[in-house]
């Protein structure tokens, strides 16, 4: 019954989408630009620019920011359009627009595309053409490097891919402030190396969905063990590389704290998972790592944007 | 081509749909237009008051 009526409203959609008509609500198309990933890249742009002390003027910084997160938001609804065929058959994924009849894949691909194209020209406009060029990248980067390339083909997918969600603080700093520095690079390689723990924890426990999709996650090729050594082994460069902006002077105090207990309780987690590999108790410790890796990430990020737009840096050496 | 037929009237929960899309484009639109004049605004800063008689 529900599969009749199913398909009756899928008929239905199509016949509006025919008419040249959506069948979608507004809350639709927002759900198209993955509100949460686009509240990470908003969170750590904003920290990519607080960090660069920008001379800007607060309304260009404010517009600039705005872009970046419209980017962000158009290169998820490209990959929903994309990944429509594998979104319908995992579980975290099926109510997603397209997969879920609301939205006909040609209204995400052009709304995708006018997003993108629209965020880049006005970043463009309101900041420099290096961030502008710096966002397109981003875009293209995370829609055809990542979902059109890797995603299906090999386990290295996130790893490589995370280059896009690690891009924000660099697009941010180049659009306040005209240049690139070791700042926003350190914040990208901490988000970069953060990616690999973080998605692999999900894919631990999530294994049955990518398995059912054809998804090439770690766990599903090298396996649950080789993916819980790797695991590992990133968050021992992670850990350290927490603590990279202390070396170059922009983390104060309170961020050597959080990043080395932050960084502490990474590593006791990512050991758990290493060390434990049967049953419920190895799930929920992957599950206690991907939520933590969360926080910590966050923590890291809150604690720089206090530092720096809140006046509570102290510097740790002199 | 496609046979499909469009439909002939929209139910009252599709044209509810409609008016929300058509609201949220034109909000867009009008943030569009605002963006554009506070940018040309900041870009020019206080030296656009400063033309010459």
């Amino acid at each position: 019954m529900s599969t009749m009526s199913n398909s009756l409203t899928e008929t239905r959609a199509e016949s509006l989408a025919t008419a040249g008509l959506s069948q979608g609500d507004v809350s639709d198309f927002f759900a198209l630009l993955k509100p949460r990933v686009m509240f990470l890249v908003v969170f750590t742009a904003l920290v990519g620019m607080v960090v660069s002390h920008p001379t800007v003027h607060p309304i260009l910084a404010f517009v600039s920011l705005l872009m970046i997160a419209v980017g962000g938001g158009a290169s998820g609804c490209l990959n929903m359009w994309w990944d429509a065929d594998i979104d319908a058959v995992m579980t975290r994924t099926r109510k997603r627009p397209i997969p879920a009849g609301k939205i006909q894949p040609g209204e995400a691909l052009a709304f995708g595309v006018t997003l993108s194209v629209g965020s880049v020209i006005i970043l463009g406009l309101a900041s420099n053409w290096l961030a502008a060029s710096l966002l397109a990248f981003t875009i293209f980067f995370y829609v055809v490097v990542y979902s059109m390339w890797l995603k299906r083909s090999t386990p290295q997918n996130i790893v490589i891919g995370g280059a896009a969600g690690a891009l924000p603080p660099i697009v941010a700093q180049a659009a306040v402030t005209g240049h690139v520095s070791w700042d926003s690079i350190v914040l990208f390689a901490i988000i970069f190396m953060w990616t690999p723990p973080h998605f692999w924890a999900l894919a631990l426990v999530k294994s049955g969905d990518y398995e059912r999709a054809g998804v090439p996650m770690m766990p599903n090729v090298a396996g649950p063990d080789s993916t819980r050594f790797q695991i590992l082994a990133y968050t021992v460069l992670l850990a350290p590389l927490g603590l990279a902006p202390v070396a170059l002077g922009f983390g104060g105090l309170a961020y050597a704290i959080v990043a080395l207990v932050g960084g502490l309780g990474m590593l006791a987690l990512a050991v758990q998972v290493y060390r434990l590999r049967q049953g419920e108790p190895a799930m929920r410790v992957a599950q206690q790592l991907f939520g933590f890796s969360i926080l910590y990430l966050f923590l890291l990020f809150a604690t720089l944007l206090a530092e720096h737009g809140f006046g509570l840096f102290r510097p740790v050496f002199g | 081509m496609t046979d499909r037929k469009a439909p002939q009237s929209l139910t009252p929960e599709e044209q509810k749909r409609r008016r929300k899309r058509s609201l949220a484009l034109a909000l867009t639109l009008g943030a569009l237009v605002l963006i554009f004049y506070v940018v040309t605004i900041a870009k020019l800063g206080p030296g656009v008051l400063k033309r010459p008689m």
